[in-house]
């Protein structure tokens, strides 16, 4: 491997990084003054402006605090779930495409991390792992609570995984191809000489599916079962404080910018123009006059915010429905799981097989 | 260990639910036998927060007693502050004013409203509809303004007082209370269109801890619990009191008797609540607040400071207590939760012999053991949400 590609993989890993675990102090802070605006509260509004330190200084309250073990727990264990529960999603988001790549002199930088064939089954394979810190630290906190939330999370992940893979087979049938910049470049065509070919207008009921799937892997309202602050405390990280705790949080904020834009690029055109990008682009390109490598760089810069605007909107949705609707309960959830979203994802991907093979 | 052969398929894990747990709202506890997440065996224990109450009203007077009266449902302070009033004074025999009882008319509508919102909200918040929580939290806090505007309390308000109130009302409350009035409904239907036609909200109350009728007559289930389970009893219309009858308004009765039906029925019972509070505005009389009963009549403060004799009336009314006579008296209002009642043994002499509290959420809690078992405990959660348990009115 040249020094060059080197440097490019430990930029792009360290920009990934930066950037998810950068926004997830801006995140929760739109969390929390967005459900203040449709609360009808105001919100944290002292520290810093708008209050955006707010996050700053939970954090230093989190790091400041007592790294407290119950007696009885699994030592081991209990220190690797939070682990797991930061690095599995964090993993998952080195396949996400954010821009199709970058002229430097000579080389191409290829915006994402890894690029590989099976994108998508690597993907699936680490947000699979999401499961494990949720068993592990419902079992080693040594807590009957913890326990009935580690039950209902692992329980609840699996069965919606299913639901989740079987969305995105029916995705895979109409590409054709598990790597997400094929995938992105199928969608940027158009339908109809205006409708972006995107895969939630091809697909519909997978995108609906997909959604409502991502929302229980992440553990979000009207799915945070295994939280359920009412009724099992606080379910599977009840025992842990501190930064543990804090590292939880974190996990669950990064396994949504992860589903978010996992479910950007599969279904909602990843990083492909928004309407009228493609016009600045040319304003851009005449204005400066750039040469090639120039309007390649531009249009990088543009995809980016593409990506990160459809992945800022999913995550306004999280938040919107979270503050939206109340939580449903266990057998209900296997219910919608296992008798609504799975026999719906398997007709529509039998029926989507059906087209894409009469239709090519 | 050895001889407690482990069945695997119902390994019976005991799990306390209570007395610090995020949805008791209050001090209580429920200790479970779960297999899985079903309640397979409950037991409700009560005591946590005994404070000797009613035994303390026997040392107290009369007038000292009040204070404690609002430590009971302390969501609805007002309506039991003058349910014990008007105990003392059936004891005595005293019927207050005209515009007295269109006060505290006010006050314990106003205090309905208060404590069926501060159900439905953490009933919501429960259920993890927690924007529901604090749309509604807004307005038990108008309410509380408007009171703070009474008596200058807002929790615990001790406004009663026996024959009268103890300030009249503010100026300019006719105008607060319309616009109250006018706007609260507004809000109810607000939370009518996020929680009534929502399908999980629905899904998570419907059939959800239930009542039966039979169970209502059995445990003596009163209030919009037993109204929720078919039961067309309300005390406002049944045994009336004050202007209750020149009133007009409707009982809400609901059929299910499960938590959905609860919900329905503490959300109609608002909208009537205002109805009655309007009545009340646009009725309200002029006149005399106090009785004209030397034995319980606070006197003026201007008089006290200038006037020897009604100094030592003041004096002797505040430092010996009113003279109660001999008797006993039982009197019960419609209270939020409720049939409130205070029973109040005299023998006369500024202190009672023995006083006993009817509170609604004891007989609550003892049907609450009988009908989570079988359920869930999400479903448990949500039963207990919807009784409005309120541990201080439980333990007294």
């Amino acid at each position: 491997m040249e020094m060059f590609d080197l440097i490019a993989v430990m930029a792009k890993i360290l920009f990934v990084i930066a950037i998810s675990l950068g926004v997830i102090p801006f995140l929760v802070w739109f969390e929390r003054r967005g459900s203040a605006w449709m609360q009808g509260r105001v919100g944290p509004n002292r520290i810093g402006p708008f209050g955006l330190l707010q996050t700053t200084a939970d954090v230093i309250k989190f790091v400041c605090k007592e790294d407290f073990v119950p007696k009885n727990a699994n030592k081991f264990f209990y220190h690797m779930a939070p682990t797991v529960a930061l690095v599995a999603p964090l993993c998952a988001m080195a396949v996400i495409p954010f821009g199709s790549y970058l002229v430097l002199g000579d080389h191409t930088v290829n915006l994402q991390i890894a690029n590989m064939n099976t994108g998508v089954i690597f993907i699936l394979a680490f947000a699979g792992l999401e499961v494990y810190p949720i068993i592990l630290a419902g079992w080693a906190s040594n807590n009957k609570y913890s326990v009935l939330g580690a039950l209902r999370g692992s329980a609840q992940i699996v069965s919606y995984e299913i639901a989740m893979g079987l969305a995105l087979l029916s995705m895979l049938v109409v590409y054709g191809s598990f790597n997400p910049h094929e995938m992105v470049a199928w969608q940027n065509e158009t339908i109809f000489g205006f409708l972006p070919r995107w895969g939630a207008f091809v697909n519909p009921i997978g995108a609906l599916v997909f959604w409502i799937a991502i929302f229980a892997e992440t553990n979000r309202l009207p799915f945070d079962l295994p939280e359920g602050e009412s009724e099992i405390v606080a379910g599977y990280h009840l025992e842990y404080g501190g930064m543990k705790f804090a590292a939880f949080f974190m996990a669950e904020y990064v396994a949504m910018i992860m589903a978010s834009g996992l479910i950007s690029t599969i279904y909602f055109g990843g990083y492909g123009f928004l309407p009228g990008m493609q016009t600045i682009l040319n304003l851009a390109t005449e204005y400066f006059s750039l040469g090639v490598a120039g309007v390649q760089n531009v249009k990088a810069l543009l995809e980016f915010t593409s990506f990160f605007s459809k992945v800022s909107f999913f995550m306004f949705v999280f938040v919107w429905v979270r503050w939206t609707l109340p939580r449903f309960r266990f057998d209900q959830l296997m219910d919608l799981g296992w008798k609504i979203l799975f026999p719906l994802s398997l007709i529509n991907l039998i029926l989507v097989t059906l087209g894409v093979y009469f239709l090519n | 260990m050895e001889n407690q052969q482990q069945d695997l398929y119902n390994p019976n894990v005991l799990i306390n639910i209570g007395p610090n747990h995020p949805a008791t709202h209050g001090t209580l506890r429920v200790m479970c036998r779960i297999n899985g997440e079903v309640i397979e065996d409950a037991n409700c224990e009560i005591g946590y927060l005994h404070r000797a109450i009613e035994k303390l009203g026997e040392e107290k007077t009369y007038h000292q007693w009040m204070v404690y009266t609002d430590r009971l449902n302390y969501c609805s302070a007002l309506n039991n502050n003058i349910t014990y009033a008007m105990t003392v004074e059936n004891l005595m025999k005293i019927s207050p004013t005209d515009r007295c009882m269109y006060i505290r008319v006010v006050c314990m509508e106003l205090s309905r409203i208060i404590d069926h919102i501060v159900c439905i909200a953490a009933n919501a918040l429960d259920l993890g509809a927690m924007t529901v929580f604090f749309l509604l939290i807004h307005w038990r806090e108008e309410a509380y303004t408007m009171i703070e505007s009474m008596c200058g309390m807002r929790l615990t308000t001790t406004y009663a007082r026996i024959g009268g109130m103890s300030y009249d009302l503010p100026d300019g409350f006719a105008q607060r209370l319309k616009k109250f009035c006018d706007e609260i409904p507004k809000a109810i239907d607000e939370i009518e269109g996020l929680l009534t036609g929502n399908r999980i909200w629905i899904d998570r109350t419907k059939n959800v801890g239930v009542i039966t009728k039979e169970d209502c007559a059995q445990f003596s289930v009163t209030g919009p619990c037993a109204r929720a389970s078919g039961i067309d009893m309300d005390l406002r219309r049944d045994r009336p009191y004050y202007i209750y009858p020149e009133l007009d308004f409707d009982v809400v009765v609901g059929s299910g008797g499960d938590v959905y039906d609860r919900y329905l029925v503490r959300m109609e019972e608002m909208r009537q609540s205002v109805r009655i509070l309007k009545q009340c505005n646009e009725k309200m009389p002029n006149g005399p607040l106090w009785v004209d009963d030397k034995r319980v009549l606070i006197p003026n403060k201007l008089d006290v400071y200038t006037k020897m004799e009604v100094l030592i009336h003041h004096f002797k009314i505040f430092m010996e207590g009113i003279d109660v006579p001999k008797g006993e008296a039982y009197t019960c209002t419609e209270g939020p939760n409720g049939e409130v009642g205070f029973y109040i043994v005299s023998r006369g002499g500024p202190k009672a012999w023995r006083i006993r509290v009817k509170s609604p959420s004891f007989t609550h809690f003892q049907v609450f053991e009988k009908t989570i078992k079988g359920g869930k405990i999400p479903d448990a959660i949500a039963h207990l949400g919807s009784v409005n348990i309120i541990a201080g009115e439980l333990d007294r």
